[in-house]
């Protein structure tokens, strides 16, 4: 029954706080500036090789007229990133995730050890995309490509194992995101409560026991998150795979893991490079583009609903 | 000095004001049974009312502590404070009664001297005092040395017993004076034993030892 | 009036002094004790937690350890399982027996000792699993893999942990859906699962409110019958209330230990008793 318009003076307000509303313009402007850049790419990508979409192109394969708006098709491309994408992650979540265990469960965190683990972890992530091409090049196929051809293929000319395959251009992949996926599941072990890792070792677990029926079903959120980061970067990379696996043109699809495979980013690269005409091959460009961020969004929104699932499942039962 | 501790000297202040009034009640009593002063007599019924009151406190005040959980020696103390304030209490009343007998006497003739009765009295609030004083001292052998004593008030008044009896049976006529006499003689025996009383619970309180009943779980087996 | 009156129970019970060797030691009210320190001092890289402390605790009785913030109560608590060991830094002098077995004897696995001391923590740390996985968990450890042992398991131990009839019918609902009080029991029933011989307790009740710290000590003494029982406290009252032995430490040495009621009426030290009345600092 108290009108509002006799509200106690003790309460009225002591005037106008021209800090907070001026940091509330400041961050409102930078999300829309961001969100702005995002629309304007999107908007840009999507204007322009809409056109160039149809089920045709995404289920057809391509020859060698790929730079002919009619006959071009992208699903060897599809198949090629999606493919080395996997690979990679067959190969980057068990070696981040047992090395985030390492540092984070076992690892004395002040010993030398550690640290120089840690720093050889930051600096990978520091190093440039074209650089890990090159270490693979030289380091997966010439020496671990080579050495196998001398140990099972002695006496072919033809190097079986010692050139670009998508086994390779996959390793690659995975050591460059190798950074991301350790970060993520370290930060998604550190954030479970060490009450439970003392409850569990009171009962007299090992710490074997412990990390793996406790901490680690508990961090897997976390490291789902972490490959998510993983596969969005790598799916998008283009340098790493340039002189890895990645083919100019192939006829077939990767089907053993020597094989090299066609990939949409190079794609891109190829079409605004090699196109004789580039007017025509333009909305060829861009409809590749949108289906490669239609794949890697594909990509990030199932893994992100698989961790919600599990997030959920967690919360209620186990 | 904390709330707390704030509080228990408080309780302990209150139960020396009981104290001194129950000394007070019993010398009144007294003095107004030798100098025949009715008024005296009657003024110590008002200050009996007093003490009555403060005991009410005491115990009030005691159970708001115990709530508080105290230990140690705090329990301690708030658990001789409740029994000791019984002590004074019923103290008070035996003035009262020795007051009201004083009266009835001041009615007839003086029988005898007052010899005895004074002794009694004087050795009586002497372990009263001592018990007091060993209370707030924390003299532990002090109050330790009034248990003995009490014998001493116990064989008086069987003597002033005995010699009642006697001039009872010499004299129909002085039945009744003798009876008020040994009333009064008791009440003052009486008046010892709850000092002496007190004297045990200091010794618990400061020693945490339990020294009552010694006397008749073994050495002592006078009755 | 001339006979001797006959020993009546006292209103103060007499009660042994347990810090003088005597042969009333041997009667019926001493049992034989089940956890032996002799010497044991402890240090934190330079800093020392423990200092020489000497104490026997008997089986099958409530032990209380009482003191200040950082006395060494707790650090002593973790010696009596080894989880001390999981820290860095940490040195062990002089001996710990539990069954008249030294615990850091060169046979001794910390994982086997465990399965039989048990621990509760301040802060209940139930896993996030069901109230059933909670149990098993603990008993898969142990070797048990049948479903009928472990559920019949899993409902004793709940009935001991005086849980069973608030969770019976949601077994399979997450640990993480109980009140502050039902996890700590829940902690207590995945400990006891195992059936430890001593059950060590770190101020099981001090985050939990009044009502709920009631039941976990009602539970205490239900438990004594089966377990000997460690428990480290802040409350003096809560010492009082469920201990039959209390120890005092301060400053990482054991200033005073003996039966509750000597330590609560009348101690023996001063310290102990400024500490006990609150006087302290």
């Amino acid at each position: 029954m108290t009108d509002p318009s006799r509200a106690p003076e003790r309460f009225r307000s002591r005037g106008f706080d021209a800090a907070s509303f001026f940091f509330s313009g400041v961050t409102g402007i930078a999300t829309a500036i961001i969100l702005g850049i995002l629309a304007i790419i999107l908007l840009n990508i999507t204007w322009h090789g809409w056109d160039g979409i149809s089920l045709r192109f995404i289920v057809s394969g391509t020859d060698q007229d790929m730079f002919d708006v009619n006959k071009a098709g992208v699903l060897p491309m599809i198949v090629g990133t999606s493919a080395r994408v996997i690979l990679m992650t067959i190969f980057v979540i068990p070696v981040g995730v047992i090395t985030a265990i390492h540092l984070t469960e076992y690892a004395n965190p002040v010993s030398i050890h550690t640290r120089i683990i840690r720093g050889a972890v930051n600096n990978l992530a520091g190093v440039p995309s074209i650089v890990f091409g090159l270490f693979g090049l030289g380091f997966f196929i010439g020496f671990v490509g080579g050495e196998m051809d001398a140990l099972f293929y002695p006496d072919s000319d033809e190097p079986v194992w010692g050139k670009p395959a998508i086994l390779w251009a996959s390793m690659t992949l995975a050591v460059m995101t190798l950074p991301v996926v350790i970060v993520a599941t370290e930060e998604s072990l550190k954030a479970i409560a060490p009450g439970l890792r003392e409850a569990s070792l009171a009962l007299g677990a090992t710490k074997l026991q412990t990390v793996a029926k406790v901490v680690l079903p508990q961090a897997l959120p976390g490291i789902l998150t972490g490959g998510i980061l993983s596969i969005s970067r790598a799916a998008g990379e283009v340098a790493p795979i340039l002189f890895t696996g990645a083919a100019y043109y192939m006829s077939g699809y990767p089907t053993r893991p020597t094989d090299q495979f066609m990939d949409l980013g190079y794609h891109v690269f190829i079409l605004s490079t090699q196109s004789p005409n580039i007017e025509q091959t333009r909305p060829i460009l861009y409809a590749t583009v949108l289906v490669l961020l239609l794949l890697t969004f594909t990509l990030n929104i199932v893994a992100v609903l698989v961790r919600a699932k599990m997030r959920r499942g967690m919360r209620q039962s186990h | 000095m904390s709330h707390f501790e704030q509080e228990l000297a408080d309780l302990k202040d209150t139960l020396l004001r009981m104290a001194s009034l129950a000394k007070d009640v019993v010398n009144k009593s007294v003095k107004a049974l030798i100098e025949r002063d009715d008024e005296l007599a009657r003024a110590v019924k008002e200050e009996d009312n007093a003490i009555d009151e403060l005991e009410i406190l005491v115990d009030e005040k005691s159970v708001l502590l115990l709530s508080k959980a105290p230990l140690a020696n705090d329990l301690r103390l708030i658990t001789v404070a409740l029994k000791t304030s019984h002590d004074l209490e019923r103290v008070g009343d035996e003035a009262t009664t020795i007051a009201r007998r004083a009266i009835e006497l001041g009615k007839e003739p003086q029988l005898k001297d007052y010899i005895d009765i004074p002794r009694m009295t004087n050795m009586a609030m002497e372990m009263l005092d001592d018990a007091l004083d060993a209370f707030v001292t924390a003299d532990v052998n002090k109050a330790k040395a009034i248990v003995p004593r009490d014998k001493e008030v116990d064989a008086l008044n069987k003597q002033m017993q005995r010699e009642l009896a006697g001039y009872m049976v010499e004299d129909p006529k002085n039945i009744t004076r003798c009876l008020h006499l040994m009333t009064i003689s008791k009440s003052l025996e009486r008046v010892a034993d709850h000092a002496k009383n007190i004297a045990e619970e200091v010794v618990f309180l400061y020693e945490g030892r339990d020294i009552r009943h010694a006397a008749n779980l073994g050495t002592d087996q006078q009755s | 009036m001339s006979e001797p009156q006959a020993t009546t129970p006292m209103t103060r019970p007499t009660v042994q002094n347990r810090e003088t060797e005597t042969d009333a030691d041997a009667d019926a009210d001493a049992v034989a004790p089940l956890i032996e320190v002799e010497g044991l001092s402890l240090h934190y890289g330079d800093a020392q937690a423990l200092k020489n402390i000497s104490v026997s605790i008997r089986e099958k009785v409530v032990t209380a350890f009482i003191g200040p913030s950082g006395c060494g109560k707790s650090t002593l608590l973790r010696c009596f399982n080894r989880m001390n060991d999981l820290i860095d830094n940490v040195r062990i002098e002089g001996r710990v027996a539990i069954g008249g077995e030294d615990i850091h004897g060169p046979d001794v696995d910390p994982i086997e000792l465990r399965k039989q001391v048990g621990m509760v923590f301040q802060r209940s740390n139930p896993f996030p699993k069901s109230i059933h996985e909670n149990i098993a968990y603990a008993l898969r450890l142990h070797g048990m893999r049948d479903k009928d042992a472990l559920d019949q398991a899993i409902e004793t131990s709940l009935k001991q942990a005086a849980l069973w009839d608030e969770v019976k019918d949601r077994l399979h609902t997450s640990a993480l859906g109980l009140s502050g009080g039902q996890q700590q029991r829940l902690c207590i029933a995945r400990a006891i699962a195992i059936k430890p011989s001593i059950l060590l307790m770190d101020e099981p009740a001090s985050a939990l409110d009044p009502i709920a710290t009631a039941r976990i000590e009602d539970l205490a003494l239900e438990l004594k019958n089966d377990f000997t029982i460690v428990i480290v406290t802040h409350n003096m009252q809560q010492a009082a209330r469920i201990s039959d032995d209390t120890a005092f430490f301060y400053l990482g040495e054991l200033i005073e230990f003996n039966a509750t009621s000597r330590i609560f009426t009348n101690p023996s030290h001063k310290q102990t008793e400024d500490y006990v009345t609150g006087r302290f600092g």
